[in-house]
């Protein structure tokens, strides 16, 4: 998870019916912020940089290498690109535990990472749990420790905060600032809370 | 109430041919089943109407057009000829016979539970690393297995129970082709059978039931585990 400091350059536009999602940023280490109102396409903006969605125009690319070029067609399927994103819907596997949950990613990491991982995210007691007897908070955890344990190069966090209550926020908030800290990934964060930002002192992208 | 050692030769024929029937349409109805479910290609209509086909004919035309397909003079049958293979009133016909006709029960079945499949969970399995085929086998398929359950039970209760397409297509044939149904049937044309008939139906009453049960039980189970 030492990997060297990545560089992550946006510059994205699609239609999405009525609306038009464009956005242009350089993100790297710390966390980067993708801020703006319900509706606007922040969680398309991800959706484009995991490749889940393919953008009308533009290009992405990482460390130098394109994952995203409009102009020459090039387009790395998801699995190539190497993210760990954090869906706002957490997205668990239903059919698997949540230790099969966080082993599942196929650039698996090693047990001391794994260690590492379930320390650091407080996941000892749920690793024999099934998804749907977690409550928000530890799911959110899961999803978190599941998106690291895929050896990411950059991390993609959708509104982590929505769906939970007051204190089991604050615990996932202080818990991003300590991700921050701790590793050396870039954080990709959308939110439409400057108290959030303010709190992990984001580099602030409007939308 | 003990059965005969005929009428157990009929009731493990049909045991036999059922399952048979059921495990060889298994992956084919799953393969209609997830092109049905996902595809989008010219002809899927086509397809649908193909495995829907043997619902909706009345089964003896089904026999008919497996005679026709699997005679000597039809296309498959003169291939499985040429191996020296034949099906004709042998209990592999009735197996197909049987197969044929619980395949709309198992695509539809199926098809439900594949679509039932969240392709959200999918893409997060794309972006943990996995190609489409890896997150088919991790993701798609054992959360269809519901569906798959079901319609191998459902499948095979219609096999089980298959009449119609089975004494057309490979005849009524004690020890081969006779199965529990066509047992019933012929014993119901000759005097003096009526208790044989009481102790066939007895044991066809209690397999189906015992079949609708198992599939209503693995159903559930697999839908609470899945919540």
């Amino acid at each position: 998870m030492t990997v060297a400091d990545t560089r992550i350059e946006v510059a994205v536009e699609k239609r999405l019916g009525e609306t038009r999602v464009a956005a242009s940023f350089v993100a790297e280490r710390g966390v980067t912020a993708l801020f703006g109102p319900s509706g606007i396409g922040k969680t398309s903006i991800l959706d484009m940089v995991a490749g889940l969605s393919r953008p009308d125009a533009g290009r992405i690319a990482v460390d130098g290498e394109i994952w995203f070029d409009a102009a020459t067609g090039a387009d790395l399927p998801p699995e190539a690109r190497r993210v760990g994103y954090v869906f706002q819907d957490r997205r668990l596997f239903p059919h698997l535990d949540v230790r099969a949950n966080l082993l599942f990613g196929r650039h698996r990491a090693d047990a001391a990472a794994f260690d590492r991982v379930v320390a650091l995210l407080g996941l000892e007691r749920l690793l024999d749990r099934w998804p749907r007897r977690l409550s928000g908070g530890e799911a959110q955890r899961v999803a978190i420790g599941r998106a690291l344990l895929s050896e990411p190069k950059l991390l993609l966090l959708d509104e982590p905060l929505s769906h939970l209550d007051r204190p089991r926020a604050a615990e996932i908030l202080d818990l991003v600032a300590r991700l921050r800290d701790e590793l050396a990934l870039p954080i990709l964060y959308v939110t439409h809370e400057p108290a959030e930002i303010e709190r992990l002192a984001a580099r602030r992208i409007d939308l | 109430m003990a059965l005969s050692p005929a009428e157990w030769t009929a009731v493990l024929l049909s045991l036999k041919v059922a399952a048979v029937a059921t495990l060889a349409t298994l992956p084919l109805a799953y393969a209609a089943a997830y092109a049905l479910a996902r595809g989008r290609f010219p002809g899927r209509w086509l397809l649908d109407v193909a495995v829907h086909l043997p619902l909706v004919l009345p089964p003896v035309v089904t026999g008919y057009l497996l005679l026709i397909a699997f005679g000597r003079e039809g296309a498959l049958g003169a291939a499985l000829d040429a191996i020296g293979l034949s099906v004709m009133f042998r209990w592999t016909g009735a197996a197909i016979a049987a197969g044929v006709m619980a395949l709309p029960l198992m695509v539809r079945a199926m098809r439900l539970s594949i679509e039932a499949v969240d392709r959200r969970l999918e893409e997060a399995a794309r972006t943990l690393g996995h190609g489409p085929r890896a997150t088919f086998l991790k993701v798609t398929l054992p959360l269809s297995l519901p569906g798959i359950l079901a319609g191998a039970v459902l499948g095979f209760a219609k096999a089980l129970g298959e009449f119609g397409a089975t004494i057309t297509f490979v005849s009524s044939i004690p020890g081969e082709t006779q199965t529990l149904p066509l047992a019933i049937y012929g014993l119901l044309q000759t005097p003096g059978g009526e208790d044989a008939v009481v102790r066939l139906a007895l044991v066809a009453v209690a397999l189906s039931v015992g079949a609708l049960l198992l599939s209503e039980w693995l159903t559930r189970r697999a839908a609470r585990r899945l919540a």
